[in-house]
């Protein structure tokens, strides 16, 4: 038994450790919401084209889950996934030139905002065909199964994909087979501009997890801890052979796409839900354990906004790919 | 050796789960009930229920589970019942098999096999009896196969398995019970080239899958008659061999396509065009067409037959061919 005074050592360690650890979350928040906000000023500068869609208000899900995850699992995600490709260590340029179509973007100006790859951090993809990654998910999960390797597949998908037919096959196959797959439903409440109560029949998603025997967890989407304590557990239980369902209740602040008029919604309810702003809570969080200080707050807002101006340079002084590669990666080179 | 066409799929599947342990078959009633036209019949008890893979009736999931555990190192084989049930798998065949890779900037590969009936004759009526191959053939990022012979039944699912992109087999219903000669040592065929069925020098008859024992009536007919009829059988729909279809319209000045598929935006338009655009000037008689009829696959035996390809309907274009254009 360590003495006294070691045993405080190793207190200080750990919560030392435990600090830098909720600085870590807190930080990457701040650059998915200032990455997203400069994104949005590239876009009606016309640097940014086709569909935007932003993920501001829903930081803590991406955040708190994919820091449950290892390195070996994989990931496959929405449209709405700029958050979990910077979280996943995608870097933020190769995001920011993913947008705007350079040949230096993570999916070499193939893909845009919908479609970031990064298959050497197993992140497979931005989908923007709902409910359309899930098979695929599925598939990933089996692949492992059959090779025995201990690996969890995390699929992330809205509200929305809830009432796609692939939702509920891929539910009822990973159960049937006992594949290592993490369901996560990304709650925000709106399937595009259909509320949930207009879309669905019965509104608890994470209920409908229970009709296949799949093990199901509701937590608060706007709760970057909470998230994570709930996505640790769901990780062990994968790891146990059957898959898990967590659902996140979240909120997104901004429009579906940069061409949606809001038209269904109330600006009362988007302020009622900024009041649980995921960033401004937790820093209060942290602020009343004395984790976090002016000077820290000052110190994660220079960095990321260094690092969101070096991604707006690495985007803009890529290249563009040649237009004779047009046809390039339709196929697999086949060595002749 | 003399063996059926299904007996040459079987073959094949047993061959490639051998041969490597990455290959796995899944799909609807391939396990217990053996395949609903019995290509893996016994398989299940060969090799195992992790390897041979029963599904619930989910196309569209099992088909996109085949494509992330391709994505995943395995080298899935996936067995669709039958081309219209397909349908319901389309989403993962366009928006994931055929555009992860370009969507992705060539940072995966898709080595899925997914083989499916298809085609008329059997009294099934319209949701089981199309030939939808084009539907596949027009979608960049995947390659499609329509075997026509027993050899090509073994040889082009090998083929295929080595292939690292997603490659889709078309086997036509009528010709799961066709007999042939089987070369079980011979190696993977060349699956990029048509093949001339039946040399002739008078029309190019150009066909695929089960419409090619109807040419070759046909070309027995016609002989008889004093036309030699040159017989291509396309094998592969994507990525089409022109060259060898042109180099055949260049001797014998006249091209008719046979294909199954409805006439409206079909195989067999897309290859006439390809005709006009590079054989213009070698052609002594427009292009013609045989084709479906524009119609659900009717149930009744003799409205069926009258709405396939016929020999007597290649036949009677062929002649109407020399008779107008000399």
């Amino acid at each position: 038994m360590p003495s006294e005074p070691a045993t405080a050592v190793i207190e200080a360690q750990s919560m030392a450790a435990e600090r830098r650890h909720a600085l870590g979350l807190l930080r990457d928040m701040i650059l998915i919401r200032r990455f997203e906000e400069k994104s949005a000023e590239l876009y009606t500068l016309g640097k940014i084209h086709g569909f935007l869609h932003l993920y501001i208000g829903e930081e803590a899900v991406a955040v708190g889950a994919l820091h449950a995850l290892s390195a070996d699992d994989a990931i496959v995600a929405t449209y709405r996934e700029h958050g979990h490709a910077l979280v996943r260590g995608i870097p933020a340029g190769a995001v920011m030139a993913e947008m705007y179509g350079k040949a230096n973007g993570c999916s070499r100006g193939r893909g845009g905002s919908m479609h970031l790859f990064d298959v050497s951090r197993r992140f497979y993809g931005g989908n923007a065909i709902v409910g359309g990654g899930l098979p695929i998910a599925v598939g990933l999960a089996l692949a492992d199964k059959l090779q025995h390797r201990r690996r969890v597949t995390a699929c992330l998908f809205g509200d929305g994909a809830v009432a796609e037919g692939e939702f509920h096959e891929s539910l009822n196959l990973a159960a049937l087979w006992k594949l290592p797959v993490l369901f996560l439903c990304e709650n925000n409440g709106y399937a595009m501009g259909t509320a949930i109560e207009r879309h669905q029949s019965r509104t608890d998603i994470h209920a409908k997890a229970a009709g296949y025997g799949i093990p199901a967890e509701v937590v608060d989407g706007m709760d970057v801890l909470a998230v994570e304590r709930a996505a640790r557990q769901a990780v062990d239980a994968v790891h146990g052979g059957e898959p898990y369902f967590l659902e996140a209740r979240t909120y997104r602040f901004r429009a579906h796409s940069m061409y949606d008029a809001e038209l269904y919604r109330t600006k009362a309810e988007v302020e009622q839900w900024k009041k649980r702003d995921p960033i401004t809570s937790f820093v209060v969080w942290l602020r009343e354990r004395q984790w976090l200080g002016d000077h820290d707050l000052a110190e994660i807002e220079s960095s990321v906004a260094a690092e969101v101006v070096a991604a707006v340079s690495f985007a803009e002084a890529g290249p563009w790919e040649p237009v004779e590669d047009l046809t390039k990666d339709v196929y697999t080179p086949v060595p002749s | 050796m003399k063996t059926t066409y299904r007996e040459a799929v079987r073959s094949a599947l047993r061959d490639a789960l051998l041969a490597d342990s990455r290959v796995f078959l899944m799909g609807e009633d391939v396990g217990r009930y053996g395949g609903s036209y019995a290509c893996s019949r016994g398989l299940l008890e060969e090799f195992g229920p992790e390897r041979i893979r029963d599904t619930p009736l989910s196309e569209s999931t099992f088909l996109g589970a085949g494509i992330g555990a391709a994505l995943g190192g395995m080298r899935p084989i996936v067995e669709v019942m039958t081309v219209n049930f397909s349908m319901l798998a389309l989403d993962q065949v366009v928006n994931n098999a055929a555009a992860l890779r370009h969507m992705s900037g060539g940072q995966v590969s898709v080595p899925l096999v997914v083989r499916m009936a298809s085609g008329g004759g059997r009294q099934l009526a319209a949701q089981h009896s199309h030939s939808l191959e084009v539907w596949y053939a027009h979608v960049p990022g995947i390659k499609v196969l329509a075997p026509a012979t027993v050899a090509d039944a073994r040889g082009m699912l090998l083929a295929a398995l080595k292939e690292p992109d997603p490659v889709f087999i078309f086997e036509h219903a009528m010709l799961y019970p066709l007999e042939g000669e089987l070369d079980e040592a011979a190696g993977d065929p060349d699956i990029t080239r048509a093949a001339i069925r039946r040399p002739g020098r008078d029309v190019s008859l150009i066909t695929y899958g089960g419409s090619l024992g109807k040419c070759l009536t046909a070309a027995n007919q016609l002989s008889s008659e004093g036309v030699e009829a040159e017989v291509i059988d396309l094998r592969s729909l994507r990525p089409l061999d022109m060259p060898t279809v042109l180099e055949s319209v260049a001797h014998t000045h006249r091209a008719l396509v046979v294909d199954e598929g409805w006439r409206t935006c079909s195989l067999a338009g897309e290859i006439s065009a390809q005709i006009m655009e590079g054989g213009f000037f070698d052609l002594d008689a427009p292009v013609a067409r045989v084709c479906s009829a524009e119609v659900p696959m009717p149930y009744a035996g003799h409205l069926e037959q009258a709405a396939l390809p016929q020999p007597e309907k290649i036949v009677a274009s062929v002649r109407e061919m020399f008779d107008r254009h000399g």
